[in-house]
């Protein structure tokens, strides 16, 4: 089978996040990117374990500038045959559904993955759009997912609970947790990499169709105030009159 | 609690790796991080070898990273290697130890010296962690003049026998094959391998450490164990052939050291600005601010060393003697490192719940074996001087 794992790029969960001063734009400065964890952990490890099962081939597909290289190189060593970059820093999920769905359309894929959202603007659209553009069906929050002869069973989460969908490939798929565990790539794995093709194709052109206006940030906390376990009429005057709680 | 860790790349050392070097050490990281800090304090603690990690480390690719693929490597460059026990120290110098013994000290001289049967018999099960092995060098009565060694292999008929006692060795108990260095008749040393089993061959563990607890050591004993002449390694005679799986592993421990550091000092630079002692944090105290600033400065010094160093290795120029150099710098930049971290925690430094006494006392062995500080002086004293000082 072939299947195809779209993966995208965020800040490290460690990094200090700021905006430039108008507040329209992140500050990419000195900051370390990771793979987002949904396409990783979940999307790229299921589609490895489904093609130790099944057989075929994986691509992974990026949207991003050569900056993000070592990114692909980890999908690569994780258990990936073939990468396509799409040269390009993208300007918004739509321009990313567009570029993956030129890259996508005509290739025949039986599953494409996202992860359930980037784990940094969380729009969680591009696999939508994606499902939009190429015409297929497409399953939201996926956290399990078995699958014979063309079709597959997708258990989703929803408010309380799971639903059960049925459907037969081609399809569209955004990962959650649970899909499969978090693999660690291994010094081999690292090592055939290096080996694999990465493609790089240009952009089509894209119309913006929304524009950010601005970014705010949460006011920052409050240093945390230290209560002595014995005075438990200060804390509970301090709940009531300054934090209002009680 | 120590909370999550941040590597100090002060003069962006990084920059100077490539994607694959950048790659294992996050790999090694995210595997340290989930597998092995969670539990080490306690089996520390317990002086219990995490013995289920042998598998772990071979699913990463720990051992003999810079080995041939075929032959169970990882066929990664000498940095690549040198990470790997960085990041692996991070976690503890008894699980650097595992790897460095399992892929240096036996998987490397079979590679080097073996012959192919022995290649094939040995090499992938060790790489995959379904053997464990050990190396037998240092005896009771001989462990900083290793040519002095009495343990000796003997003809006997179309074999051999092998007589004599090994002491201080990692992973002697539970080791599935030992290679031990022995005098053959000539008094030339030559390499065996010994199966646990062997009639005569016993392993008993030497209890009782207060350093490098979860790491397993004991003794190798041979009272006359029978040993075909295919268990000698063809390639090498004389004291080389140790030497050369030392020097392999040495490299190593001057990359592991800086692991050790790097908890220690990251451990301390965080709890320096959440302290506060006199209404400000203690890491706002000019002599708190010195001990940092000295640390990281050491660090990134020792950074620059193991990365030349590896330079040296990738293009085959790196000589034993600057091995010594980087080993011994390292390792007592990392004593010192964590004795000055330990001291900004206060009565928490000496507390569980941060990982410096421990790397504290694991650089104590640390900084003895694999050739003890002052021999590896004497080393570079003999190397500048061209006298030995050793005799
Ligand atoms: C936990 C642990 C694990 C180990 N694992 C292994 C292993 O797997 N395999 C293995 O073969 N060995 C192993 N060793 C042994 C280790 O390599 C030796 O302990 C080390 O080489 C020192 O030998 P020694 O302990 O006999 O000390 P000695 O050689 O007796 O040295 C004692 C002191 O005398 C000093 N000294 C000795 N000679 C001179 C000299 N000429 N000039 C000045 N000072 C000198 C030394 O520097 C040292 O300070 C291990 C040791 C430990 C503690």
């Amino acid at each position: 089978m072939k299947q195809l794992v779209c993966i995208s790029s965020m800040p490290d969960t460690a990094a200090k996040i700021s905006f430039t001063a108008d507040q329209t734009h992140f500050n990419k400065e000195g900051v370390q990117y990771i793979m987002n964890p949904y396409d990783e952990w979940y999307a790229l490890v299921r589609a490895v374990e489904m093609k130790e099962e099944h057989g075929g081939t994986i691509t992974v597909c990026h949207v991003g500038t050569a900056n993000n290289d070592t990114i692909i190189r980890k999908a690569l060593a994780i258990g990936a045959d073939e990468a396509v970059r799409v040269n390009k820093d993208p300007q918004d999920g739509y321009d990313v559904a567009v570029q993956i769905a030129n890259v996508a359309r005509d290739q025949e894929f039986d599953i494409i993955y996202t992860g359930k959202e980037s784990i940094d603007y969380n729009a969680a659209s591009v696999g939508a759009m994606l499902a939009e553009l190429l015409d297929l069906p497409f399953i939201s929050y996926a956290n399990h997912m078995t699958y014979a002869h063309g079709k597959a069973s997708v258990t989703r989460e929803i408010e309380g609970g799971d639903e059960i969908v049925a459907l037969p490939s081609p399809f569209i798929l955004s990962a959650s947790k649970g899909l499969a565990e978090q693999r660690i790539p291994n010094m081999r794995g690292i090592m055939m990499a290096k080996r694999k093709p990465l493609n790089v194709v240009e952009p089509v052109a894209v119309s913006q169709m929304a524009r950010i206006v601005k970014y705010s940030t949460p006011p920052p906390r409050e240093a945390c105030e230290m209560i002595d376990p014995e005075d438990m009429d200060a804390l509970v005057r301090k709940l009531a009159e300054e934090a209002k709680v009680i | 609690m120590s909370g999550r860790f941040t590597s100090h790349d002060y003069f962006q050392i990084d920059d100077l790796l490539s994607d694959d070097h950048l790659l294992a050490r996050a790999a090694v990281r995210d595997w340290v991080t989930q597998q092995v800090s969670p539990i080490i304090e306690d089996y520390s603690n317990r002086a219990e070898c995490p013995t289920h990690l042998f598998k772990g480390l071979a699913e990463i690719g720990a051992f003999g990273p810079s080995l041939p693929v075929e032959y169970g490597g990882g066929g990664m460059d000498e940095i690549g290697y040198g990470i790997i026990m960085q990041e692996l120290e991070r976690g503890d110098s008894g699980v650097r130890s595992m790897a460095s013994v399992q892929g240096s000290l036996v998987m490397y001289p079979i590679f080097k010296y073996g012959s192919e049967a022995q290649k094939q018999k040995y090499l992938p099960a060790l790489g995959s962690g379904s053997l464990v092995g050990c190396f037998g060098l240092t005896e009771p009565d001989h462990g900083s003049d290793p040519a002095a060694m009495e343990t000796s292999i003997v003809k006997d008929g179309d074999a051999y026998l092998l007589h004599g006692s090994k002491m201080w060795i990692t992973n002697a108990p539970i080791a599935d094959v030992a290679v031990v260095w022995a005098k053959d008749e000539r008094n030339k040393v030559v390499g065996i391998l010994v199966e646990r089993g062997t009639a005569g061959f016993s392993t008993p563990e030497i209890k009782g450490k207060w350093s490098l607890r979860a790491s397993i050591t004991g003794e190798l004993v041979f009272e006359d164990v029978r040993i075909a002449k295919d268990q000698i390694l063809p390639g090498v005679k004389g004291m080389k052939g140790p030497l050369s799986c030392l020097s392999k592993a040495r490299y190593g421990i001057a990359w592991g050291a800086i692991g050790a550091a790097l908890d220690c000092y990251d451990t301390a630079l965080r709890y320096s600005l959440a302290r506060k002692q006199f209404d400000r944090p203690i890491a706002g105290f000019q002599l708190t601010q010195k001990k940092l600033a000295e640390m990281i400065t050491e660090i990134t010094k020792a950074q620059l060393i193991a990365w030349r160093l590896g330079t040296l290795a990738n293009a085959g120029k790196m000589t034993p003697a600057q091995i010594s150099l980087a080993k011994r710098n390292n390792v007592l930049m990392a004593l010192q490192v964590a004795r000055e971290a330990r001291q900004i925690l206060g009565g928490m430094g000496i507390m569980q719940d941060y990982p410096i006494m421990r790397h504290l006392m694991n650089l104590e062995t640390v900084i003895t074996y694999e050739g003890t500080h002052d021999i590896h002086l004497l080393i570079t004293g003999h190397d500048i001087t061209g006298i030995s000082a050793f005799s």
